[in-house]
């Protein structure tokens, strides 16, 4: 074990940097060593369920692992990490968006909204997110938080579609359990509690 | 019967976790000082092991250190078609040489790049019947077939029985298995019509959306894993003996798991959760070692794919009379399965045929890991038995639902080579029930109509699998607050049946839901042993270990009750949780002072005397840790007798366009066959998720590899593509024939897997229905399968070749 690297000494690095543990720079402040040569972060601000969040980002982070990994919001998944299945969808300015596929430092002026937002403040579920209870939607559940958030995005544009139209909102999100069917029940339910 | 609980919606208790993201699975957590792990996976198909330089990447900043199969098996890794920890000797491209630790994945990976390995090309081979040729390449070093506790084998035909078998008949080389009963010439013999052709289901990858990432770290000794599987101590109890660490000393957590689908039910087929247990042993810290889609596609398990020959015959007024069947099983680079006998047998409890032969030869390939996937067997055998009974019907003049009537399975049949008596069985039900939703009889004059390219296809299917075991244990735990805690060690794989199962304990003691606790999630929470989560058993097998274990609980209730109060515990009863005299209700305990004294008694009660004899090593551990600290239901489950079979019957109609070969699914019934339904909510998930899994086997999903350099071409969702929202139907309506099973306490039996066969038999059937009858005898019919059928070009570039392009 690295002699350098006490509990105490990782703990401070971590706070220091004002990052999760999951930091690589908080690493190196703690250990005193060297960062490897081109090993760059810059400090980004960016506005995540309706909080400006600084974070340190490398030139080529996603958005998807400065979520989970820097802010600590793991409810974003990543099931492909390569715009395939939307299990990492989140809404930017409230369009559904693959997080796994944009860089972060692309928004810094823009409002990001992951799952773990859209409770209210005294904890009440989302309309989708209950009505997704209701309908028993998720089997496995890893994707979702994903198709919670196309959900959401599709009815803050249309706040009265039809199955089809919810179908074809979702479609950029793979259920591999199949779930599709519960799904769609799920939003024409979250249409009624929203009506 | 009125059930409190039984048949019953309700919301698991994960649920709200899930649509809140805040349920956790292996990747989302984190540990002090963790590390991350990246793999070193083999570039190509087969290859020896000869030298690995990590001098470089082991003197980079940030880099902790490796693990390679040597540091794993230092006596040699062991001889099997097992995947292993790590290996020298890769079979499969993407299969894991080494592990790197380092401080962040980025490091982890600019590491691997600098590390050489030097390996020695070995002869690869993709297609099984490629193998059989007496100059084919073998998949494993020592042969391509792996014969259990004699090692690896060399089989070979001799070049004209390949060509016969690719010609389109019956193969005539022996068999390593065969399995037969009844008088299969006589029943041929009997039959007015038979059919006799060639076919393949091709092998297709599991795609669970959570890749196989794991957590591990060591803490007094123990091991934590934090990993997915689908059975929670089943699969603790394999993954203990796997990495070498006590039973007692590995604690497995595990919440909830993104997709296992058969391939996580057992330990074995995830043995690269080793790689982080072993490397934070050497490195003395936490690793989490994340796994990406790529290689979660080579390692995370394919259906085998089947090339065979089928022949079946049926009497003049449709009974099916015999069915033949050879079958040569891709068994990939690594692992097998059984699933061509299970194609038989199948064929043998859905159709009932009074005579079958199976035989079966596995021949392994320098392809993806193979191991169970939902139905194997069963349902690739759907898709190709369906549309030949479809044909069957025509040519014998009966019609295609009341040919599947007359071959059905009933209560007092038997089913299978092993002749096995079904614990009941409602097939003609659960046919009724599907042809009245889905109106079949009125559906009938739009069969094969037109409009323009496109053209109306029927198509009804069925669907088995077995659905229940037996002999596990259950355990239950009440304290001084009266409130029933399920020990359930089933594994939360989506089907909730972890949840719907632990509701017979609340059944037995009439308890408010409310006042429930499902525990669960992770080992050190002492669970009992359960039977992987695979087999569409949990439901069965589970129902019947937590009613047992609340039925200790009931009767140790009314003993003490009875002790205490006066009478005997026949004169007790229980009601709004209290246990009380019959004849005064107002003598009685309340469920927690019951308890109370229970712990006051000790012994029997609190599970520190008089325990079942036979229960399993995990179950004992998590009950001498339990002991004493409550009031414990104890349970081992006896075994059951005759086979519990869960069945499934869809009906779909379609529609085909002969121009682009595109289908599109205008209507489906499924109605599901389950004995009692448990949680209605619960089972629409499993038909409309079986539904979209069926829809994917008959139209879509396939492995495809580069033939030049064994390189795979179909690692993500969309080159084996996985059906989406816009391939399913806008709404498949489902149903269930709800008769109970008289070998499960509450009548249930299991369904996830029929409800994938059923759909791919109809779906087929109706393709084929719309074509006028033509039979693929594959699986999937692809849009370009389609197409250069009705253009009458050739069909296929190799007969029945495995892991390419058909057409």
């Amino acid at each position: 074990m690295n002699p350098k690297l006490t509990r105490r000494r990782f703990i401070k690095g971590v706070i220091a940097s004002g990052a999760a543990a999951t930091s690589t720079a908080a690493w190196y402040s703690a250990t005193g060593q060297e960062r490897p040569s081109g090993f760059v972060e810059r400090l980004v601000r960016i506005n995540v369920n309706g909080q400006v969040r600084n974070v340190d980002v490398e030139p080529q982070e996603t958005l998807a692992s400065t979520l989970r990994y820097k802010l600590g919001l793991t409810g974003t998944k990543l099931g492909c990490n390569r715009g395939e299945c939307g299990a990492c969808t989140v809404l930017v300015n409230d369009t559904p968006t693959y997080t796994c596929s944009v860089l972060t430092h692309s928004f810094k002026n823009d409002r990001i909204e992951t799952v773990e937002g859209l409770e209210s403040a005294n904890g009440d579920l989302h309309p989708v997110q209950q009505a997704f209870v209701e309908e028993l939607a998720p089997q496995y559940g890893y994707c979702t938080p994903g198709q919670v958030m196309s959900a959401v995005g599709l009815l803050r544009e249309n706040p009265s579609p039809t199955r089809d139209e919810a179908r074809h909102a979702l479609a950029g999100n793979i259920c591999r359990c199949g779930s599709y069917d519960s799904y769609l029940d799920g939003v024409m339910r979250a249409v009624e509690l929203t009506g | 019967m009125a059930y409190m609980h039984i048949g019953k919606d309700f919301t698991p208790p994960d649920v709200p976790g899930k649509v809140t993201g805040r349920i956790k699975y292996a990747e989302d957590y984190t540990r002090e000082g963790m590390v991350y792990a990246r793999l070193l996976t083999s570039p190509i198909p087969h290859a020896r092991v000869i030298d690995i330089d990590a001098s470089e990447a082991l003197a980079m900043d940030g880099v902790i250190g490796i693990l390679t199969a040597d540091d794993v098996y230092p006596d040699g890794e062991p001889q099997s078609t097992s995947l292993k920890i790590l290996t020298n000797e890769p079979t499969l491209v993407g299969e894991p040489i080494l592990a790197l630790a380092a401080v962040d994945e980025k490091t982890a990976e600019t590491a691997i790049a600098a590390i050489s390995v030097t390996f020695e090309r070995l002869p690869f081979v993709l297609d099984p019947l490629d193998s059989l040729q007496p100059d084919g390449a073998d998949a494993y070093n020592g042969g391509n077939t792996f014969v259990f506790r004699q090692g690896f084998a060399g089989e070979k035909w001799t070049a004209d029985q390949v060509a016969s078998f690719r010609a389109g008949n019956e193969p005539t080389a022996e068999p390593q298995q065969t399995v037969a009963y009844g008088d299969l010439e006589a029943s041929f013999g009997e039959s007015s019509y038979v059919y006799e052709g060639t076919f393949t289901n091709a092998g297709y990858p599991h795609h669970s959306m959570e890749p196989r990432s794991a957590l591990a770290y060591w803490e007094d000794g123990k091991l934590f894993l934090h990993g997915g599987s689908q059975s929670l101590t089943a699969f603790a109890d394999g993954l203990a003996g796997i990495i070498g660490v006590p039973k007692e000393d590995f604690v497995f957590v595990n919440a909830a798991t993104g997709g296992g689908f058969g391939q996580r039910a057992r330990a074995g087929s995830v043995p690269v959760y080793g790689v982080p247990a072993k490397l934070s042993q050497k490195i003395n810290r936490p690793v989490m070692m994340r796994v990406t889609r790529e290689e979660e596609f080579t390692i995370g398990g394919a259906r085998q794919g089947l090339t065979g020959w089928i022949k079946v015959g049926f009497k003049p007024d449709g009974v099916m009379a015999a069915c033949d069947l050879w079958i040569v099983s891709d068994n990939g680079g690594k692992g097998g399965g059984a699933d061509a006998y299970s194609a038989a047998d199948c064929i043998s409890v859905l159709y009932q045929a009074d005579a079958v032969r199976f035989r079966g030869t596995a021949i392994g390939t320098n392809t993806a890991h193979r191991g169970a996937q939902r139905g194997p067997g069963q349902n690739q055998i759907a898709p190709i038995i369906s549309p030949i009974l479809d044909v069957a019907a025509d040519e014998l003049g009966v019609s295609r639902l009341e040919i599947r009537k007359i071959n059905s399975a009933m209560t007092g049949d038997v089913g299978g080579p092993q002749r096995t008596p079904f614990t009941s069985a409602y097939m003609p039900e659960a046919l009724e029930q599907a042809a009245a939703a889905f109106d079949w009889e009125g559906r009938q004059s739009r069969r094969r109509q037109t409009n323009g390219s496109k053209v109306v296809g029927l198509g009804i299917g069925q669907g088995y699998h077995n659905a229940g075991r037996s002999g596990m244990d259950g355990i239950v735990m009440m304290g001084a607050d009266g409130r029933l805690k399920i020990h359930n060690g089933v594994g939360n794989l989506g089907t909730y049946s972890y949840a719907s199962t632990s509701r017979a304990a609340a059944e037995v003691l009439q308890m408010p839901w409310e006042s429930c606790d499902i525990i669960t999630g992770r080992t050190d929470l002492h669970l009992p042993i359960t039977s992987p989560q695979d087999g569409s058993n949990s439901i069965f097998t589970n129902t019947r270990t937590c009613y047992g274990a609340a039925q200790d609980m009931l009767t140790k209730m009314k003993e003490i009750a009875a002790t205490d109060l006066g009478g005997d515990p026949a004169d007790y009863d229980i009601s709004n949780e209290r246990v009380h005299q019959i004849a005064d209700e107002s003598v009685g305990y309340s469920y927690a002072e019951v308890a109370q004294r229970a712990m006051d008694l000790g012994g029997k009660f609190t599970g520190s005397a008089e325990l079942p004899e036979e229960l399993a090593e995990w179950t004992q551990i998590a009950v001498s840790r339990l002991a004493g600290t409550g009031f414990m239901g104890i349970f081992h489950d006896p075994r059951h007798e005759g086979n519990p079979p869960g069945f499934t019957v869809t009906a779909c109609e379609i529609e085909l366009d002969k121009e682009t070969g595109k289908i599109d699914i205008l209507e489906m019934v499924s109605i599901g066959e389950a004995g009692t339904i448990m949680h209605p909510k619960g089972m629409d998930n499993q038909l409309v998720g079986g539904a979209v899994w069926g829809i994917g086997l008959s139209a879509y999903e396939r492995h495809l590899y580069d033939p030049q350099n064994g390189l795979p071409a179909s690692t993500g969702y969309w080159q084996s593509k996985v059906p989406t929202y816009l391939d399913t139907p806008l709404k498949i309506e489902t149903g269930w024939v709800d008769l109970p099973d008289p070998e499960n306490p509450v009548g249930a039996r299991g369904i996830g897997e029929p409800s994938m066969g059923s759909v791919s038999a109809a779906l087929t059937a109706a393709i084929t229905d719309a074509l006028d009858g033509h039979i693929f005898g594959a699986s999937p019919i692809t849009a370009d399968m389609i197409i250069n059928h009705v253009a009458g070009t050739t069909e296929e570039a190799v007969p029945l070749a495995q892991n390419n392009f058909r057409g």
